[in-house]
């Protein structure tokens, strides 16, 4: 095919004809072969019942409409000691790219323009892997014109978080794509702050061989942005995936989460906690298939939505014929703080496994009266009450974090946040 | 201390007359006892004059230390020292015994104007007083009443009451749910906060939790009014007698 630049009507370019030329040869193959998926699926619209709950107009449009804002998410960390990678105006900041043991940071620029490189396996591999069985064509996109990004190379246990901050002004339209591998019995840890640009599309990558650990924390805050993050992970024998996200502020967010365990034994857990207010939308769609025996995957969802917010969960557990000793664990739950704020969930099993337990709920619900007038009665205003209610309510997602540190870390996040509202 | 005159509650959605002219005047440093059968209005008492939404009073009012709180919002008539002990104390999952602790101290001394109290401070005190209710630093830890035993819960309860140093403390059936030793170890608690400017409202069925916390004046309420008033023989009169001879003589 002719590498000519193809705009769909008023809409995202499907292909950077340049940035094909200029690449070597594993990244030309991978940005191809994913402009095509984009082009033969199309551009998300309205009426597809995947983005039934949210609109994928701000996604798609060839405008970006908003200003990005300062983000207080990276003093968060500030106490922790991290390998920092920062991202300006949606650029990864290569000059300044750290090093730390048993591990390999490289800018997605450098990695492809080289013709051979270990992302070949996985840059586009595992986003192609995730278009089935409903295509998220805006991660095809991303692949194919994607020019920044960090490439991590696990190794071994990395001591030390390595910390991604993300910094932005103006109306940056940011595409990041980062690729994380996680060799065999490697272990990391990684943490997301700050954001790419006023709108970002971003996907993040991951392969954890067998026995391998990976660990993701991710704070998405600012005022107004438009946010569309999809993680693709594949998950081996023995292997752990932990991925926890906390949103409390931006206008739109769609954070869609789709794994596949394919060696027996692995464990993953995909969690948030999201605080919405006012001109609020947040979407989480979450899709993950058991393909091997004895695993345990666990998504927790926790909003809490006030002055009109509105949340969505799409979330399923495809279990496939032969994972047997499958253990599956969804809740995704909404505290509604008024009559005008709305939760859209729908929560999906499909089980061809006959040996198999999944459980899964969703509920909406208000403050129980009982224990604001608990918290009231031992002179706690009321205000301070619902933040306090909103910490209780949350709790369940952030214990999902297994690093206590930094558990703590997010805790007290939320508190500054919910305090200084 | 405090003072109810002629308190007339009905519930707020429902036609449903509850507390029809209560009068009980407690002075300082006494400790007063309310007994009486199911339904006659005890546990609605505790929860107006503490702020509870749900109810509408009527009629008549309740003053404490000469100001008026039935207008108040709950938070107020805490700061200004009124404490509830609660029958079935909430659990809070996911929030910190001890957080919850000072954030109500801390939010107390606010809403009077008084400086907060530093973390180190309230460390110190919280300590001592915990021990003082074989309170471990476990169970100060983990999340507000999160399983917790009904002993547990209750001595959680008395150990906020002694933090929080209220003027005028409510124990709504603090001994429902607890065994004679988990009884013995919250009266003693109770006890310990006993001085000649606190007063008490202790609201229970049984005569036994009297044994422990030995009131200097016992009230009987029957049907939303007091119905007879005396000393502690009168609790030792209702264990022996039941309520039934009491309701026939005001009948």
């Amino acid at each position: 095919m002719a590498a000519s630049s193809q705009n769909t009507p008023g809409g995202r370019a499907l292909r950077d004809a340049q940035l094909i030329d200029s690449s070597g040869a594993w990244a030309k193959e991978a940005r191809i072969a994913a402009s095509d998926r984009a082009q033969a699926a199309g551009l998300p619209q309205r009426r597809d019942e995947y983005w039934k709950y949210t609109r994928p107009d701000a996604f798609v449009q060839s405008e970006v409409t908003l200003q990005a804002s300062l983000c207080r998410s990276l003093e968060t960390f500030n106490q922790r000691t991290t390998v920092l990678v920062t991202f300006e105006d949606g650029k990864i900041q290569s000059a300044a790219l750290p090093s730390a043991g048993h591990c390999t940071l490289e800018s997605l620029a450098s990695a492809s323009a080289l013709d051979l490189h270990w992302a070949r396996d996985i840059y586009g591999r595992l986003e192609a892997a995730g278009q089935t069985p409903v295509q998220r064509s805006l991660a095809s996109v991303n692949t194919a014109v994607a020019r920044e990004g960090l490439m991590l190379n696990v190794t071994g246990a990395v001591a030390a978080p390595i910390h991604i901050h993300a910094t932005s002004s103006g109306q940056t339209d940011a595409i990041v794509h980062n690729v994380i591998k996680v060799a065999a019995g490697a272990e990391v840890t990684l943490i997301e702050t700050g954001q790419y640009g006023a709108r970002t599309n971003s996907v993040l990558e991951v392969d954890v061989a067998d026995g391998g650990r990976f660990h993701h924390i991710r704070v998405q805050d600012g005022d107004e942005r438009h946010l569309l993050t999809h993680i693709f992970g594949k998950v081996g024998a023995e292997a752990t995936f932990k991925s926890f996200t906390l949103t409390a502020g931006g206008q739109l967010t769609r954070n869609e989460c789709v794994l596949q365990l394919l060696g027996d034994d692995a464990s993953v857990s995909v969690a948030g906690a999201c605080l919405g207010d006012g001109r609020f939308h947040h979407d989480d769609t979450v899709f993950i298939t058991h393909d091997a025996v004895n695993c345990e995957s666990r998504q927790v969802f926790k909003k809490v939505l006030r002055n009109g917010a509105v949340g969505v969960f799409q979330g399923k557990i495809l279990v496939k014929a032969g994972a047997q000793k499958t253990d599956g664990y969804q809740i995704s739950q909404s505290l509604l703080l008024d009559d005008d704020s709305q939760f859209l969930a729908k929560p999906e099993l499909e089980i061809y496994a006959d040996d198999v337990a999944c459980s899964h709920g969703s509920t909406s619900g208000a403050i129980d009266a009982q224990a604001l007038f608990y918290l009231r009665s031992r002179g706690v205003p009321e205000a301070q009450a619902v933040d306090l209610m909103t910490l209780s309510f949350v709790a369940e997602a952030i214990e999902e974090i297994e690093d206590a540190d930094l558990a703590q870390d997010i805790l007290d996040h939320l508190t500054e946040t919910l305090s200084a509202r | 201390m405090l003072n109810i005159k002629n308190l007339h509650v009905k519930l707020e959605e429902e036609d449903k007359q509850i507390l029809k002219g209560v009068n009980l005047s407690l002075e300082p440093g006494k400790v007063h006892a309310i007994m009486g059968p199911n339904g006659s209005g005890k546990s609605t008492l505790s929860y107006v004059l503490s702020g509870k939404g749900g109810y509408e009073v009527t009629d008549g009012t309740a003053q404490l230390e000469g100001v008026d709180i039935l207008d108040m919002e709950a938070e107020e008539r805490a700061a200004a020292g009124l404490f509830l002990a609660f029958q079935y104390p909430v659990e809070i999952p996911g929030v910190g015994n001890m957080t919850f602790l000072r954030t109500a101290v801390n939010a107390q001394r606010k809403l009077r104007g008084e400086e907060e109290m530093s973390a180190g401070e309230f460390l110190k005190v919280v300590r001592a007083k915990a021990k003082d209710l074989k309170i471990d630093a476990e169970m100060l830890k983990r999340p507000v009443n999160v399983g917790f035993s009904g002993g547990e819960k209750k001595r959680n309860e008395i150990l906020q009451m002694a933090m929080l140093e209220p003027k005028m403390c409510i124990l709504d059936e603090t001994d429902s749910g607890l065994d004679v030793d988990a009884m013995k170890l919250v009266a003693q608690g109770v006890n310990a906060l006993r001085d000649d400017k606190r007063t008490f409202l202790v609201i229970t069925h049984y005569q036994r939790l009297l044994d422990h916390i030995k009131p200097d004046v016992v009230h009987i309420m029957a049907n939303g009014r007091i119905i007879k008033t005396g000393g502690p023989e009168l609790a030792l009169e209702v264990e022996n007698n039941g309520y039934a001879d009491l309701l026939e003589e005001t009948a």
